[in-house]
């Protein structure tokens, strides 16, 4: 704030020696660091300091430089603003650090209370009767595909499962906000965005058993899927990389000027690493349309959340990036629904990033390869099983209005059932990928060290047969 | 460290049927081949400003195959009659190439940092941004992993990016996207999303830039199934591997060298584009094959002239493609000279040259006279002290006494 005029009368005759465009773009910016204990405090209003770009030291300059130089007194420097590179700030004379967070945390919205009963304050529309009933059934098909296919996992006659259980919710209202033209990046948890688009459950089964219908063509573990006409970005493994990626998506949307979007899941472990603080940084400065929907269910893996990070969860991150941020009931579906919407509207509409944190509990284990018992409390499990099961939760909302009842539920249970062990038993059929699939697709073209690796691999497959899996083609 | 060299080219026939069509991998023994020639005169600008014009061959010694007399001898011939084409540097082939894609597709962009109004770190990019505008020539945030990553997610959704890293080195840093994500996802989404991304970007050691300014990414990526890898030497090339590269549907590294922006040529007036899959035969010889490619070019040209004062007659290719090898061009040469030097600049230990070593003792072990020789850098990071750093590279004294020993 106080300037030395020695370092001031340096720098003019700087500029006046050595002119240069991007000194004098430095002058513009008028910083100069000068300790207030060794001059008076006096301050040198910018307006007044701005040299202009063409004061490059001519000589006729003079009467400007000795009006540069005028002084003013000033006693209390509260009020004054300066414009560092980045935008005025004001100052404060107090020391005073921020708070490690707000002493409120950030509101969480619903529509729903415990019981499913709309809170009569709440301001949503409601929703049609054929939303609602399509709303649920959805629910209800995605918590018996994750419980048979799971068994199924049990049974050895799948590798690898993973549940979305108890995050119903956020995987189906969430898609029912969206379009079909929205492009999904999903992490591996939002199996229920793909069913709402119209993922079938044979689709669904025959990537599981990596059989040569899967779109996928057996490559890749079961869970992750991927549909190019649904708009669904393959799953890939790593965590958060999907973040970036999702940026890029918008970016392109943002060139087309198409009314659509980015969206990306992820949980509240991926939001540690890297890609997700560089992912959110880069959508802000690009102003791209894109929603950032986090699934924050309390673990990752063993790791709880007082682990994983110290903020008041992932919504309070998002005004550090600059983005507009929400935190919503993740078992609520009508919330849910809701804030995707406006969500959407705002991305879309503003051409600007969302984020929205989804609270939620991860009821299931991590996959079939964990044990959460060994980590978390049996009743703590329960408890979000049951009492705070967002489809039950949901199931009396919509019995209440008069849309549903039991009849329908065990008719729906029952057909469900059905399929799922049909698509399971067909998909067990299907034949596994012929061996020319392990080549292509690596490159656009097959290339001739590839040609070679297949011929080769051809031949020792001939000459020993017994050596491979039966049943096993070229 | 002297870096001018005359260059002998053959001639080219530069046509629209030369064109090549970078998405055929045109590799089979049984196509015929094209040789990747040049026509005109070549030569380099050093920095100091100072020209080397080819103005015809120093008298050679005994050992010469006529067709090669004959074809050297074109290339004065051709320089005498100047034909049209415009001189350029490197920098700018690039930018020509990059430039000449962006306004034939509208869905090229570039990201990368500073690539915007600063024009890029190396200028590759100047005039771009107010030419196509701040969105399709985009300035990132400092966050490689990220912007490699969005690049790939405009890429599965129709875009055609062009990444800058500002150097190869910071690349590193984008590993996991291009390892886990660029290379991958064509293959695991079953072939439901392609990346055609090109991943660009100056790398290799240049002078005194420090051991993490140093880096020679080639290395670290050429296991990655799924991308291609082109390194560029000339402006010649540098534009037509350009746009071959974003022309292809694979996704591409295009290995760029911090010390050969500022090469000067002529090149084709004409719209051109190299293959992407094809090495180039910068001197044909019979005694002895030398594979290299970038920068240890220049080294292997200049010991080839000395070589050719002693009586040598070196067969000089520059490798281009780093994956796949053009094994094709490569293996009529072995058999050919029956003796392999190779000349790169990655380091000793995993290098592109251990791999092209494995790659041609595999296939053509019956047609070598010799153990194939590779000159490597030095295992080390690569020092700032200029002295210590000519060490840790080839020198063509030691390209030099190499190929004397192997064709005692």
């Amino acid at each position: 704030m106080a300037v030395c005029l020695k370092t001031s009368r340096t720098a003019l005759h700087y500029v006046r020696t050595r002119p240069g465009p991007a000194f004098t773009h430095l002058l513009n910016r008028t910083f100069f660091s000068c300790s207030s204990h060794h001059c008076n405090p006096r301050i040198i209003s910018t307006n007044e300091y701005r040299v202009h770009s063409s004061f490059l030291g001519l000589g006729s300059r003079a009467s400007q430089h000795s009006k540069a130089l005028k002084v003013e007194d000033h006693d209390h420097s509260e009020n004054e603003e300066w414009d560092f590179p980045g935008g005025k700030v004001p100052f404060t004379t107090k020391i005073k650090f921020t708070d490690d967070s707000s002493k409120d945390r950030i509101p969480c919205y619903r529509i729903l209370d415990n019981c499913g009963q709309q809170i009569r304050s709440s301001t949503s529309e409601m929703i049609s009767k054929e939303l609602a009933v399509k709303l649920y059934s959805s629910m209800v098909t995605l918590q018996m595909l994750d419980t048979i296919f799971n068994e199924a996992q049990r049974q050895g006659r799948i590798s690898f499962y993973l549940t979305s259980n108890g995050e119903e919710a956020i995987n189906i209202a969430s898609a029912a906000a969206l379009s079909n033209d929205d492009v999904i990046l999903p992490q591996y948890r939002e199996h229920g965005v793909l069913l709402w688009r119209g993922f079938s459950l044979q689709e669904f089964a025959n990537q599981l058993f990596g059989n040569r219908s899967d779109y996928g063509k057996g490559r890749q573990m079961p869970i992750h899927y991927g549909s190019n006409k649904l708009n669904y970005i393959t799953v890939s493994s790593p965590l958060a990389t999907q973040i970036p990626q999702a940026v890029g998506v918008a970016y392109s949307l943002k060139m087309e000027k198409r009314d659509a979007c980015a969206v990306t899941y992820f949980g509240d472990g991926s939001s540690s690493e890297g890609d997700f603080h560089a992912g959110l940084n880069l959508a802000a400065v690009l102003e791209a349309p894109v929603i950032f929907f986090c699934r924050n269910n309390g673990w990752a893996i063993s790791t709880p959340v007082t682990d994983q990070f110290r903020s008041d969860g992932i919504a309070a991150k998002g005004q550090a990036y600059g983005i507009p941020s929400i935190r919503v009931d993740g078992n609520d579906v009508l919330a849910v629904y809701d804030a995707v919407r406006e969500a959407r509207e705002m991305a879309i509409k503003e051409q600007r990033p969302v984020l929205i944190e989804a609270l939620t509990y991860r009821v299931g284990h991590h996959s079939t390869s964990d044990d959460s018992t060994k980590y978390r409390a049996i009743e703590e499990i329960e408890q979000w099983k049951t009492a705070r099961n967002p489809i039950s939760r949901y199931r009396n909302w919509v019995e209440s209005n008069g849309w549903w009842n039991e009849e329908q539920e065990s008719e729906l249970r029952g057909s469900i059932r059905k399929q799922l062990m049909n698509a399971i038993q067909v998909a067990e059929q299907i034949e596994k990928p012929l061996l020319a699939d392990l080549f292509t697709d690596v490159y656009h073209e097959m290339p001739s060290n590839l040609q070679e690796q297949e011929r080769s691999l051809t031949e020792t497959m001939k000459k020993h047969p017994q050596d491979f899996p039966s049943g096993f083609a070229v | 460290m002297a870096s001018i060299f005359q260059g002998v080219g053959a001639a080219t026939a530069i046509s629209s049927s030369a064109c090549f069509d970078s998405k055929k991998l045109i590799f089979s023994a049984a196509t015929p081949r094209f040789l990747t020639e040049k026509k005109g005169s070549f030569f380099m600008v050093r920095s100091d400003g100072r020209l080397n014009h080819n103005n015809g061959i120093s008298s050679r010694a005994e050992k010469i195959v006529t067709n090669a007399v004959a074809a050297k001898a074109d290339a004065p011939a051709a320089s005498a009659t100047s034909k049209s084409g415009h001189e350029l540097l490197l920098f700018e082939a690039l930018r020509e190439g990059l430039e000449e894609e962006m306004d034939r597709d509208p869905r090229v962009c570039v990201m990368g940092e500073d690539v915007g109004h600063y024009g890029g770190s190396y200028k590759v990019t100047k005039g771009l941004a107010p030419k196509f505008g701040d969105l399709r020539v985009l300035d990132t945030p400092i966050a490689e992993n990220s912007f490699t990553g969005m690049g790939i997610g405009a890429a599965m959704t129709g875009l055609r990016p062009v990444i800058e890293g500002m150097n190869m080195g910071f690349l590193l840093l984008a590993f996991n996207q291009i390892s886990n994500n660029c290379g991958m996802l064509h293959y695991t989404s079953g072939g439901q999303f392609t990346i055609p991304v090109v991943i660009r970007g100056p790398g290799g050691v240049g002078r005194q830039l420090g051991a993490e300014h140093s880096q020679r990414l080639e290395s670290y990526f050429q296991s990655i199934p799924g991308i291609q890898m082109v390194a560029c030497s000339t402006p010649y090339n540098a534009k037509g591997l350009m746009k071959a590269a974003i022309r292809s549907e694979n996704p591409v590294i295009l290995f760029e060298h911090v010390l050969l922006y500022n090469l000067k040529e002529k090149i084709p007036d004409e719209e051109y584009v190299c293959n992407l899959e094809e090495a180039e035969m910068v001197r044909p010889g019979e005694h002895i094959t030398i594979l290299t490619y970038s920068r240890m070019r220049y080294h292997v040209m200049q010991a080839a002239k000395t070589l050719v004062n002693k009586g040598y007659d070196p067969e000089v290719i520059d490798i281009r493609s780093l994956k796949p090898f053009d094994l094709h061009t490569i293996g009529n040469s072995v058999k050919k000279t029956h003796r392999v030097l190779i000349v790169e600049e990655c380091m000793r230990t995993g290098g592109i040259g251990a791999s092209l070593t494995a790659a041609i003792n595999e296939n053509f072990q019956d047609y070598l006279d010799a153990p194939i020789v590779c000159l490597s850098s030095q295992d080390v990071p690569t020092p700032y002290a200029g002295t210590l750093e000519e060490f840790t590279i080839v020198q063509p004294a030691q390209i030099v006494t190499a190929v004397e020993q192997l064709c005692r």
